[in-house]
């Protein structure tokens, strides 16, 4: 076990050193100046610029430079923001990303394993109808388009009802939490509903819980113990994946709804071709996601002992 | 493992004769009730009785249609844009009066008889322009000037707030903002030094007529070249089905024209990249050892990079230059970023097929490698290759839009369904036409290719076919 | 784009029919489960509410606190005075920094941190008012106006705007790293006298000492922040009448009362809340539905919404003028002066208004100085009113078969537009494409990139037009006057007409106002006749305030909008 998690982890340096580089040329290969601005500079202000970000040395050097600052764990300068470093724009937004992410991830979870539990159940009953016509729905309208009707939807309530049951855009208290997390959550919920619902179907067929009710198991028994808790299984597994795509995918709830999340920051950063600030976030990103897949990995270890890793 | 031996067995029988005669051959075992079906016609079969799915199927051959042949039916000019018809609904009227090119307006007549009733109309309104004049407010300095769409109330806002003057001998206004077959509210209101003379304004209500010119008239084809119908007569416009967008330009050819660029990168970058990951997870899969190790590893590598910040990341790298649609780049960057999983789901299959037992047997009786590969390896892998490719359009459909939608995506004047909702949120609530019938087309096109995967994969699924 | 690969199993096998008993029972589990679920996620969501911090439940309008909300469009970079270059900072900048000088609510220069000056030919002498204070209670010093425009000109500093303090003697030469920034022709007599040498005599230098770059920074303070000056709210001091007094970054920013300004019978507001930071028109206008903000701009999209909510709306012009520039380096058609003319005979600025811009309040764009600009006694366009060119279709074609014949081609190339990608932008170049080749069947190829590629383009000369604009940096029409000049960096396109430049250096040399206005009209003649840039128009605003939200102020040069003389009054409409 401690031999296999090491070589996870060495793997996982590699990987995220590839991602480094793979940014830093990804980089070099945009066109475009990140120290113009709307007001050009005689040459001599631009080469005082250049020389503070270092732009004045060969791209060699800048790469070796940028990985031994990578290996302190130094992002450097933003371009765009000029006395404020990257490490302290991630410190400080990307939290918020996280704490999006993770209420998305909770929502999605626990409301698809619910509505799928829900589906399989009713199944070809009113209920079961309903809710996967929503889950089509929500699987196939893009989110900003969810999202902004969202936005439209909670004007529209607060307008009815005279006072804000939720507000509009802005972050800050957990009210602000609602709203977004909801959004980003629809998509993977309406899919989760979908491998749930099917899971609990293979699962009513299988000889144990035929089984179970053979032996006259208390039905709300064998739904929990038997049920429930196989066919959450598969649930579990596509949950690496689904957190990455909620972390990183936060982009267009972060622009909709005004949240000073990293997605957003990045999306910015890109207009403004703010190179540090592109390169920090995405091997933070990066790195983020490659021992987010290790965790998860080890986990499902635990959780089912058909998976255990060797 | 206990050993077990004839001779220790205690209710062992002496073999005799009749134990070595041969069991009559039968050559009629089983009667084949049914005619025998190759994978792909059971399959087929299965398909069919999937209500849902030969629906999808049919949504997607009907999108097709509409993509290729559709322009060939609806032949206007998917770029002409006809900015006296900007965001029209689809249920507008098409009435439209032929009248004299707008002339400036001359206004020494005005200054040297001013006027002398309130607000009123100087010219007919149409929607060339809405011109009008007032009698000079006493111990004012200055006037300005509302458009409204609610009656004019003075304890409420007047509404746009169309022009201001410093003087109070200008009494003369010439209305061309954006002019709809609707009606208006104008407003004239007094500024004093106290501020607005609100007690006093003076409202008209208004109706332009829609107008149109010979010279446009003959430019659109309404009219022949030297056709001389008076002034005054009332012309049709051309029709627009699903009505106009933010530059007059027809929607139903816009969302054609979209089509081809969404569906293009939904189909063709699928293909492409399955098609990469197939030829790659089939040599990983094959060459096995070394090589397979370090293949893997690559793919490890591609799959570990962020998705969205990667595709973000690529398409400003590749850059779009002048003209270009930026669709080549976006497609490119969807390819690097998106062939691992196919590579790594057809390396699996490869290998799990070449521990079954069938490719042994047939190892062992004899078979060729081109025999194995095309005999089973293909038709086995083949059903779940396509399975991903079906699910990996709505997915690259979706990161078209969501690219479009963070600007990211193709250049205009392209039109994608992604970016015409783009475009069609920002009105949403004064054209909703200009999000619903792009977000609709994403949302049933996202649908159907769904539908049809599940479809397939259940009548693909060798699991299910043994279970019958 | 939140679902990830749908490719996972989901099959229907055959289901045993289940009894209805189990099914409720199965279903009330299922709900106590849920129940327990939403309690736990509700429980999460307040302990994470402790993350991020930001917007709050402000009101637009808050008559206890005596404080206002707001959104911002973007984050400020950073409020260092002398890295400053964007319209946001500058609007903050002008609420938490006093220099010398101010606008006040008239649009006039006003006193500031000086109480009195005397502006000569070669020099400038600045007195001090004695009871300027920093926000840490210390005095306001000449040594910190020094520090301060030293520390522009440092070269290791990088200050993009350094040049505005070229005026000064020596300014550029220390900025270019030949001079000692000790050599600076400005220096403080005492703590509370300033005085300025110029480099050459300059008309207009008052205007330029009320401008952010020559704000006041303490030295003792700045050293502290180890180059972190005015990265947060607490590594600033401020000057002005107010003080940041939380900032964090990208969600939000509040500002409150500076209690050491000198000045205090000018502010009303206790507090302005930016609450929100979105450059997104239809989620302000959301936030201003939902009384959430008092203040925003509408955009040509949600106009009509805003009217339909019957909001009060005012309109603004923000002073700057748009126009579609050209390319004058070798093998450029767009150097053919009958092509631009035939570009300029289709080019309607008002269709282009009333038809796709569709704000009230932009003025269509007939010269390269807008009408705010003061003339010798009245506005400058009155005194020297524009030629304009009227649509003429058929002449317009006639100059294009002048220009084949001229550039000997029976075609003409592709001509490249490029166009930032800001959607009115996009919108424009859209429009421009299809007008020229409806009109004058020229084929126009759109290249429409981010902001910094866009520049980088426009310095290297890859294009034939662009969709560029110029906002004034100080009340002169010198601001716009050299833009076309063949020095000035910012004339991407290379123009060079040695007519134009003696103008241009007489306007800046004169001190005399009527020579100089003379100047202007003729390279406002030039700039028509030579066709030097197709006018697209003058940007407009409309925007809607919360009728409790009185006197903020709006101007073309300067901090805008300016909310540090504006007080609430409560009306019986506003909650």
């Amino acid at each position: 076990m401690g031999r296999y998690v090491i070589k996870r982890l060495i793997q996982g340096v590699i990987t995220v050193w590839f991602i480094a580089t793979a940014t830093f040329w990804a980089m070099h290969q945009v066109p475009g100046d990140p120290l113009s601005n709307e007001k050009a500079v005689t040459p001599e202000i631009r080469a005082n610029l250049e020389a503070r970000y270092g732009l004045d040395q060969p791209p060699l050097t800048q790469y070796g430079i940028y990985l031994k600052n990578l290996l302190r764990g130094d992002f450097g300068i933003s371009f765009t923001q000029q006395n404020r470093e990257v490490n302290d724009i991630i410190r400080e937004h990307f939290p918020v990303s996280a704490t999006l992410g993770i209420l998305a991830i909770l929502f999605a979870a626990s409301g698809g394993v619910l509505w799928g539990a829900l589906t399989a159940l009713y199944r070809n009953r009113l209920p079961d109808v309903i809710i996967m016509f929503l889950v089509i729905l929500f699987i196939s309208v893009p989110s900003f388009v969810i999202a902004a009707l969202t936005q439209l939807l909670l004007v529209k309530t607060n307008d009815v009802l005279g006072f804000s049951i939720l507000p509009v855009a802005g972050w800050g208290t957990f009210t602000h939490m609602i709203a977004p997390a909801l959004v980003l959550g629809l998509g993977t919920m309406a899919y989760l509903t979908r491998l749930m619902r099917s899971s609990m179907l293979e699962v009513v067929n299988t000889d144990y819980v035929r089984t179970a009710k053979a032996k006259g198991l208390p039905a709300a028994r064998i739904f929990t113990k038997h049920q429930l808790r196989n066919a959450v299984l598969p649930v579990i597994t596509v949950l690496g994946p689904a957190i990455a795509a909620i972390t990183t995918g936060g982009f267009v709830v972060e622009l909709i709804f005004a949240i000073p999340g990293l997605g957003r920051y990045f999306v910015e950063a890109v207009q403004q071709l703010d190179y540090t600030v592109i390169m920090g976030t995405t091997v933070f990103y990066g790195a983020f996601l490659v021992f987010m897949v290790i965790v998860v990995d080890l986990v499902y270890g635990f959780i089912d002992p058909r998976v255990r890793v060797s | 493992m206990a050993e077990i031996t004839l001779d220790q067995d205690p209710g062992a029988r002496p073999l005799g004769q009749s134990a070595f005669e041969p069991i009559h051959t039968q050559q009629q075992a089983q009667g084949l009730s049914r005619p025998s079906l190759s994978y792909w016609q059971d399959a087929w079969i299965r398909l069919k009785a999937n209500r849902r799915a030969i629906i999808s199927l049919w949504i997607v051959v009907a999108l097709l249609a509409f993509t290729l042949i559709g322009p060939l039916l609806w032949r206007i000019d998917p770029a002409a844009q006809d900015v006296d018809q900007v965001s029209q609904s689809p249920f507008a009227s098409r009435d439209a009066l032929l009248v004299a090119p707008l002339e400036p307006w001359d206004l020494r007549a005005l200054a040297l008889a001013p006027p002398v009733t309130d607000l009123t109309l100087a010219e007919p309104a149409t929607t060339q322009s809405v011109r009008l004049h007032w009698a000079q407010l006493p111990g004012v300095t200055g006037y300005r000037i509302y458009r409204n769409i609610f009656p004019a109330d003075p304890d409420r806002a007047l509404g746009l707030p169309l022009g201001e003057y410093l003087t109070p001998d200008r009494v003369t206004f010439e209305d061309r903002l954006d002019l709809k077959t609707q009606t208006y509210y104008y407003t004239v209101i007094g500024v004093t030094p106290q501020g607005l003379d609100r007690s006093r304004l003076q409202s008209l209500e208004v109706t332009p007529v829609r107008a149109i010119t010979r010279a446009e008239a003959q430019r659109k084809g309404l009219l022949a070249e030297g056709d001389d119908v008076p002034l005054g007569t009332t012309l049709k416009l051309k029709r627009h089905p699903l009505g106009t967008d933010y530059l007059g330009r027809d929607m139903l050819a816009r969302l054609m024209e979209g089509a081809r660029v969404s569906l293009f990168i939904g189909i063709c970058a699928p293909l492409l990249f399955v098609a990469f990951g197939v030829l790659y997870g089939a040599i990983a899969g094959f060459a096995g050892g070394v090589t397979d190790q370090i293949m893997m590893r690559v793919a490890d590598f591609v799959v570990a990079l962020p998705f969205l910040l990667f595709m973000i990341l690529f398409k400003i790298a590749f850059g779009i230059g002048p003209g270009e649609s930026g669709i080549m780049p976006m497609l490119i960057a969807l390819v690097l970023l998106s062939w691992p999983a196919t590579a790594r789901l057809v390396r699996g299959q490869i290998l799990q097929i070449r521990e079954e037992g069938y490719i042994s047997a047939a190892q062992l009786l004899g078979a060729r490698t081109n025999y194995l590969v095309l005999r089973h390896m293909i038709p086995n892998t083949m059903g779940v290759i396509l399975v991903t490719l079906t699910f990996a359009v709505p997915s690259a459909i979706f990161t078209e839009a969501f690219l479009s939608f963070i600007g990211m995506g193709v250049a205009p004047p392209t039109p994608s369904w992604g970016s015409m909702s783009n475009e069609g949120i920002k009105t949403m609530l004064s054209h909703p036409h200009e999000l619903i019938f792009p977000a609709l087309f994403i949302s049933v096109t996202v649908l159907a290719f769904n539908l049809l995967g599940d479809g397939l994969r259940d009548a693909l699924d060798a699991r299910m076919r043994s279970r019958e | 784009m939140s679902n990830p690969d749908s490719g996972t199993a989901a099959r229907h096998p055959q289901v045993a029919r289940s009894g209805g008993d189990f099914n409720r029972q199965a279903g009330l589990r299922l709900l106590a489960y849920a129940a327990a679920g939403i309690a736990a996620l509700v429980a999460l969501m307040a302990l994470l509410s402790g993350f991020g911090g930001g917007s709050g439940t402000a009101k637009a309008i808050d008559y206890e606190r005596n404080s206002i909300t707001l959104a911002l469009r973007q984050e400020p970079p950073q409020m260092d005075s002398t890295k400053l270059t964007d319209q946001v900072s500058g609007m903050i900048n002008g609420h938490v920094s006093e220099g010398l000088l101010r606008y006040d609510e008239n649009n006039q220069l006003a006193p500031g941190v000086a109480e009195r000056w005397e502006v000569t030919e070669t020099n400038a002498t600045f007195w001090l008012r004695e009871d300027a204070r920093w926000s840490d209670g210390s005095p306001i010093t000449a040594h910190d106006f020094i520090f301060a425009w030293r520390k522009v000109l440092e070269p290791a500093n990088a200050s993009e705007y350094a040049f505005f303090l070229y005026p000064i003697k020596n300014g550029e030469a220390i900025n270019n790293g030949t001079m000692a920034p000790e050599t600076l022709g400005a220096r403080a007599l005492d703590d509370r006298t300033i005085e300025i040498e110029f480099e050459n005599p300059i008309a207009y230098f008052e205007k330029l000492a009320a401008y952010s770059t020559y704000a006041p920074i303490k030295e003792s303070f700045y050293e502290s922040t180890n180059g972190r000056y005015g990265a947060d709210a607490d590594t600033m001091l401020y000057s002005g009448p107010f003080m940041i007094t939380r900032w964090v970054h990208g969600a939000s920013m509040i500002m409150e009362r500076n209690p050491h300004y000198w000045n205090p019978e000018r502010i009303s507001l206790d507090r302005i809340n930016f609450a929100y930071i979105t450059s997104d028109t239809n989620a302000t206008l959301n936030l201003f539905k939902a009384d959430s903000i008092a203040y925003t701009a509408l955009s040509t999209d949600n106009l009509p919404d805003a009217l339909n909510q019957r909001f009060d709306m005012d309109r603004f012009m923000d002073g700057s003028v748009f126009y579609i520039g050209f390319n004058y380096r070798d093998g450029r058609a767009t150097q053919n002066w009958h092509l631009r003319r035939a570009l300029q005979l289709v080019n309607d600025p008002s269709e282009l208004i009333n038809k796709v811009i569709k704000i009230p309040g932009y003025l269509p764009g007939e010269s390269l100085f807008p009408v705010w600009l003061k003339g010798v006694d009245g506005f400058f366009r009155q005194e020297y009113p524009a030629p304009v060119a009227d649509r003429n279709i058929a002449e317009a074609r006639r100059e294009i078969a002048l220009a084949k014949e001229q550039l000997g081609v029976t075609e003409l190339p592709p001509l490249m537009l490029l166009s930032g990608e800001d959607p009115l932008s996009s919108r424009m170049a859209e429009y421009y494409q299809e007008l020229f080749r409806r009109t004058l069947g020229l084929d126009v190829r759109l290249d429409k990139q981010i902001f910094k590629q866009r520049l980088a383009k426009m310095t290297a000369g890859d294009y034939d037009m662009v969709m560029a604009g110029w906002g004034p940096d100080f009340d002169d029409p010198l601001t716009f006057g050299d833009l076309m000049s063949s020095w000035n960096l910012n004339n991407r396109g290379r123009y060079n007409n040695p007519e134009l430049d003696r103008w241009v250096r007489l306007a800046q040399s004169s001190l005399d106002q009527q020579v100089r206005m003379d100047a202007f009209g003729e390279i406002q003649r030039i700039l028509y006749e030579d066709i030097v840039v197709l006018y697209q128009y003058e940007r407009g605003q409309i925007y809607v305030t919360n009728p409790a939200l009185k006197g903020m102020v709006r101007r073309a040069v300067g901090p805008d909008p300016d909310f540090s003389n504006a007080r609430i009054v409560r009306t019986d409409t506003a909650g």
